[in-house]
């Protein structure tokens, strides 16, 4: 698998309090990387919708934004699923919603069948804004799995056109891995060890992964990794609440099944509780 | 290699923890007797329960230092187990419930006992606590009644107080002054610190003083003993008798409801006293290992299951016990051990002398034990926590003792959950993340400092979780808990990280709590928060004649006083005297202006439970600049004779005969001790008062009593302090 630039990024929009924040921020993201943009918005088509959705990105189009608007009836997630593999959508943008009095976000329910079934990558972003703020730090998981290289990969290449002074690499290490239960002074010495070896093994799998990565994408940028004992999916997403992450870059979900939706693992957890703006690689 | 240091050092420890385990097995065997016969078993089955604990946890058990044997609050169960379903059956729900708690201990299930919020379980123990009271009250007062339930015999104590007051009979009146005199013992035992008097627990005290009032009226008096018979100890069989007569244990009534209740009960507060003890214990243990619970309720119920078929009650771990084992150096489980054995020869030696023992004075024990387990005090502890524990308490206790155990700890964590759900004025919060991880533990790379944060609400529901990674990480570390995006922590959370605070602290690690004071604002927390703060002051002009004098003092010598309850204690902990004590705090704080020598008063508690004693004394502590060998020294006297027989060795001094007569110099680095104490240094100790000192190597403990100093002493102290500092440096 080759890296995938983001050529086109799609929007699904309606006429919401947050679409002008969705799509300054999708617009922003177009011109970062030169790519066209395509605003979806599942309903019929009137002039007079166009002109309010131009309006609005008139000034994106000053600075010579590439845009193409589509309009389709049906359901909202056939919708934008068949438009993105028509228009070869690279990457969908999708606005989260926040539970009421909490500052705890979530994935709806259509924006969460977009996310299981998608074929390209999907940003998904809790606090769409007017302003530019700037990108910081971005966690990445480093997860043992195949899919794992792949978004490494675009995250670097991501943090290259947003530049974040920080990328953090998270390999979370599931408690199985860990054969040894800790019961007395013994025991616990043996885990430590056996945990010692496991974050150094892990350690070097990421190095060699960064190694293979164009050297223009990994300069000027602080690569921190940290390994973290704990529930796969959970873990990654708690760690970038804690440490004020802008934007974590997650594997996508393999196959779901009945019962993953019953007991929820991996990227579940985080589309229950937004912990930042969450960046899905295909 | 190893193995054999191992071996090694268990020899080396032997002598010891065979003194220990005697000393032990005078406490276990009249609490053995006693607590059987609270729960209408005979007398003997208490201490076949001891026996059989004793041997099979110390040889399987998973923990280091604790007592095995018949626990206080199974007597409860046990009493309702042998009254409705008869002993014979009751052998069988004891062999039962002892099979339910090893599977418990092989399944890992030892984090059970922490679904159970901590006031629910202070609320229960209290309970038991009432019925052992309650019913045992009486026949301390020789005035044996029966009722139906506790709460009865508990409104008819101030009958029997009556009744008793004004008893003709002289066989009653002797029975029940022989139970006042008992309890009169225990109470003021802790109070008198006489290291002669306190070789021997007070339980024991009270046997050999009912033993040779018997043998006094018999041979001295010759006269028959004054006790009326049917308050003196039936039925304590020889020990051949023992293994002839093993009872017959009756499985019929495996189908009916009430065995299994039985059952349940039993394995519930079994697994919960042991747990419980467990952890207390572990706190306790000067070698600060920590022990494999599993392993140890794996043990227990085999114990368990052998002490049913030979005619003893449950084996659980015992707090009380254990800490009189820890106070007496016992440091392995081979004190365990001999806890049996010593046990075995009692039995063997003196089984006839035990029917001597009068019933009232061995009640007047479990009185004791029942009182302390619903003192006022608990009660007090749980109201300055929060309201709401008082509720959840009350509630629990009120529905064990009309109802029962199981249905009493059920009512105290419904309760619970529901005050949670009022305070937070949500249920959601609970329903949507109970079942979700809501833990982050990971080791920050720059620093090692392990940190974990905590998200949504951590209360008795979840704490698993928690514990689970507190459990995985070494407590000579640091650690830090961030509870800034927990929305709300309850008590039982609260007080469990307390007790892991102090671990780490004895430990040499760091714990530390952050995030919590968001919460005090913006919504009202009441949960411990308050309970952790130490409280200032507010009254000034509220100081005691004594610590007017002593502020006198400070004025006079330029020192600095401080006369509020200081928590910081940590200097002292390194202190070989607190390694099996645990300090509450220190006050009454005299400081020299560089901080180099400071007196104060210290409140500290030995052992645990019934066996708990609290000492106030006052200390010096100097600080020093340079390293010196940590050792201690204290005067030469008849105890100290005993503990070299027990493995101890007195560093003797060269051509200082006399010195090392009448010091008793211990430590471990004899090379560098014997260089530090040169001339200057013994000429100063032998002209100089007796004191104990400890160093532990960055800094010196001086004191002399177990109790505050006078005004007069605490100048006589300051100032041998001052000249001690000179000539050591």
């Amino acid at each position: 698998m080759s890296l995938q630039p983001f050529k086109t990024i799609g929007i699904g929009v309606t006429f919401s309090p947050n679409l002008k924040a969705n799509v300054y921020e999708a617009s922003r993201l177009s011109l970062l990387f030169q790519s066209k943009l395509i605003l979806i918005h599942v309903g019929e088509d009137s002039s007079e919708k166009e002109a309010k959705f131009k309006s609005i990105l008139e000034p994106f189009i000053k600075k010579g934004l590439l845009f193409e608007i589509v309009f389709k009836s049906g359901n909202p997630v056939d919708v934008i699923l068949s438009i993105s593999e028509e228009k070869q959508i690279n990457l969908i943008i999708l606005g989260a919603l926040k539970r009421e009095n909490f500052l705890k976000y979530y994935v709806g329910s259509i924006a969460r069948k977009i996310t299981r079934q998608s074929k390209c990558s999907v940003l998904l972003l809790i606090k769409p804004s007017i302003d530019r703020i700037p990108c910081q730090h971005i966690v990445v998981n480093g997860l043992k799995d195949p899919k794992t290289k792949q978004t490494i990969a675009s995250a670097f290449y991501v943090a290259h056109k947003l530049k974040p002074d920080k990328l953090t690499i998270v390999e979370e290490i599931r408690q199985t891995e860990v054969a040894i239960k800790v019961d007395d002074d013994k025991s616990l010495r043996m885990v430590n060890i056996v945990k010692e070896r496991i974050k150094l093994r892990e350690e070097t799998r990421i190095k060699t992964i960064i190694e293979d990565i164009p050297k223009e994408h990994t300069e000027n940028i602080i690569i921190k990794s940290q390994p973290i004992f704990g529930q796969q999916g959970y873990s990654i997403g708690h760690y970038a609440q804690i440490v004020r992450a802008d934007l974590l870059i997650m594997n996508a979900p393999t196959k779901m099944t009945f019962w993953d939706r019953l007991f929820p693992h991996d990227i579940e957890h985080i589309l229950t509780e937004l912990p930042t703006d969450v960046l899905i690689i295909q | 290699m190893s193995k054999k240091k191992n071996i090694a050092s268990f020899f080396k420890a032997l002598p010891n923890n065979i003194f220990s385990g005697f000393v032990v097995s005078l406490i276990a065997l009249p609490l053995g007797l006693g607590l059987a016969m609270a729960s209408e078993a005979p007398p003997i089955a208490g201490i076949i329960a001891a026996v059989v604990g004793g041997v099979v946890v110390s040889i399987l058990g998973g923990s280091h230092v604790t007592i095995a044997g018949p626990g206080n609050g199974l007597v409860g169960v046990l009493l309702v187990a042998i009254t409705t379903l008869g002993l014979e059956s009751a052998y069988a729900t004891i062999i039962c419930s002892g099979i339910l708690l090893a599977i418990l201990g092989f399944l890992r299930l030892g984090k059970l006992a922490d679904f159970f919020p901590s006031s629910a379980i202070q609320g229960m123990l209290a309970a038991i606590g009432l019925i052992i009271l309650g019913k045992q009250f009486h026949i301390m007062l020789a005035h044996k009644i029966s009722r139906e339930n506790t709460i009865d015999y508990l409104l008819e104590i101030p009958y029997t107080i009556k009744d008793a007051v004004l008893y003709d009979n002289e066989g009653l009146i002797y029975a029940a002054s022989a139970g006042v005199l008992s309890l009169i013992i225990m109470v003021f035992y802790p109070k008198i610190r006489n290291k002669y008097l306190q070789l021997i627990p007070a339980p024991m005290w009270i046997v050999l003083l009912s033993i040779g009032f018997s043998y006094y009226f018999e041979l001295i008096a010759h006269s028959s003993s004054p006790i009326s018979k049917i308050y003196m100890i039936s039925g304590v069989p020889e020990f051949k008798d023992i293994i002839a007569q093993l009872p017959t244990v009756y499985f019929g009534k495996v189908g009916e409801l009430p065995f299994w209740s039985s059952v349940l009960a039993l394995t519930l507060i079994a697994s919960i006293e042991s747990l419980l003890s467990i952890k207390a214990v572990d706190k306790l243990d000067p070698e600060k290992r920590r022990s494999n619970v599993n392993r140890d309720l794996k043990a227990l119920g085999l114990a368990t299951v052998g002490s049913g078929f030979l005619g003893g009650l449950n084996v659980v771990t015992v707090i009380a016990r254990s800490s009189v084992n820890v106070n007496n150096n016992g440091s392995n489980r081979s004190s365990n051990f001999f806890h049996a054995v010593f046990l075995v020869i009692f039995i063997v030696l003196f089984s006839s002398q035990l029917t001597r023992i009068p019933l009232p004075a061995l009640m007047a024990i479990l009185v004791f034990t029942g009182y302390k387990l619903a003192s006022p005090d608990s009660i007090k502890h749980i109201f300055s926590v929060g309201k709401e524990q008082l509720i959840i308490f009350f509630v629990t206790l009120i529905v064990t003792l009309k109802i029962g155990l199981i249905t009493g700890i059920l009512s105290g964590v419904l309760v619970t959950f529901l005050i949670h759900i009022i305070i937070n004025k949500s249920l959601s919060l609970f329903a949507r993340n109970v079942l979700k991880p809501n833990i982050l533990m990971f080791q920050e790379e720059e620093n090692g400092i392990y940190y974990l944060s905590v998200k949504h609400f951590c209360s008795f529901l979840n704490f698993y979780r928690l514990k689970e990674k507190l459990n995985a990480i070494p407590e000579d570390q640091d650690v830090i808990i961030d509870f800034s995006l927990c929305e709300f922590v309850d008590h039982t959370v609260m007080e469990n990280l307390h007790n892991y605070s102090d671990l780490f602290a004895k430990r040499g690690g760091h714990f530390e709590i952050v995030g919590l004071d968001m919460h005090d604002t913006d919504s009202e927390h009441p949960f411990a928060l308050r309970r952790l703060l130490p409280v200032p002051n507010i009254i000034k002009n509220s100081l005691t004649r004594r610590q007017t004098n002593i502020e006198d003092i400070a004025n006079n010598y330029n020192l600095s006083y401080r006369s509020e309850k200081q928590k910081n204690t940590l200097f002292l902990n390194n202190f070989h005297f607190f390694r099996t004590k645990s300090i509450h705090h220190t006050y009454n704080q005299l400081v020299t202006k560089n901080d180099v020598l400071t007196i104060f008063d210290i409140e500290f508690s030995e052992g645990e439970f019934i066996a708990k004693e609290v000492v106030r004394t006052t200390m010096l502590h100097i600080t020093l600049e340079k390293q010196i060998p940590e050792f201690t020294l204290d005067r030469e006297g008849f105890l100290e004779k005993f503990y070299a027989f027990a493995g101890f060795k007195d560093i003797p001094i060269q051509d200082h005969s006399d010195f090392s007569k009448r010091f008793y110099l211990l430590g471990e680095d004899e090379i560098a001790i014997t260089k530090l104490f040169n001339e200057e240094l013994i000429h100063f100790f032998e002209s100089n008062p007796y004191y104990h000192i400890e160093s532990n190597g960055k800094g010196l403990l001086v004191f002399s009593k177990e109790r505050h100093a006078s005004i007069k002493e605490i100048k006589a102290l300051f100032d041998f302090g001052k000249r001690l500092k000179q000539v050591i440096t």
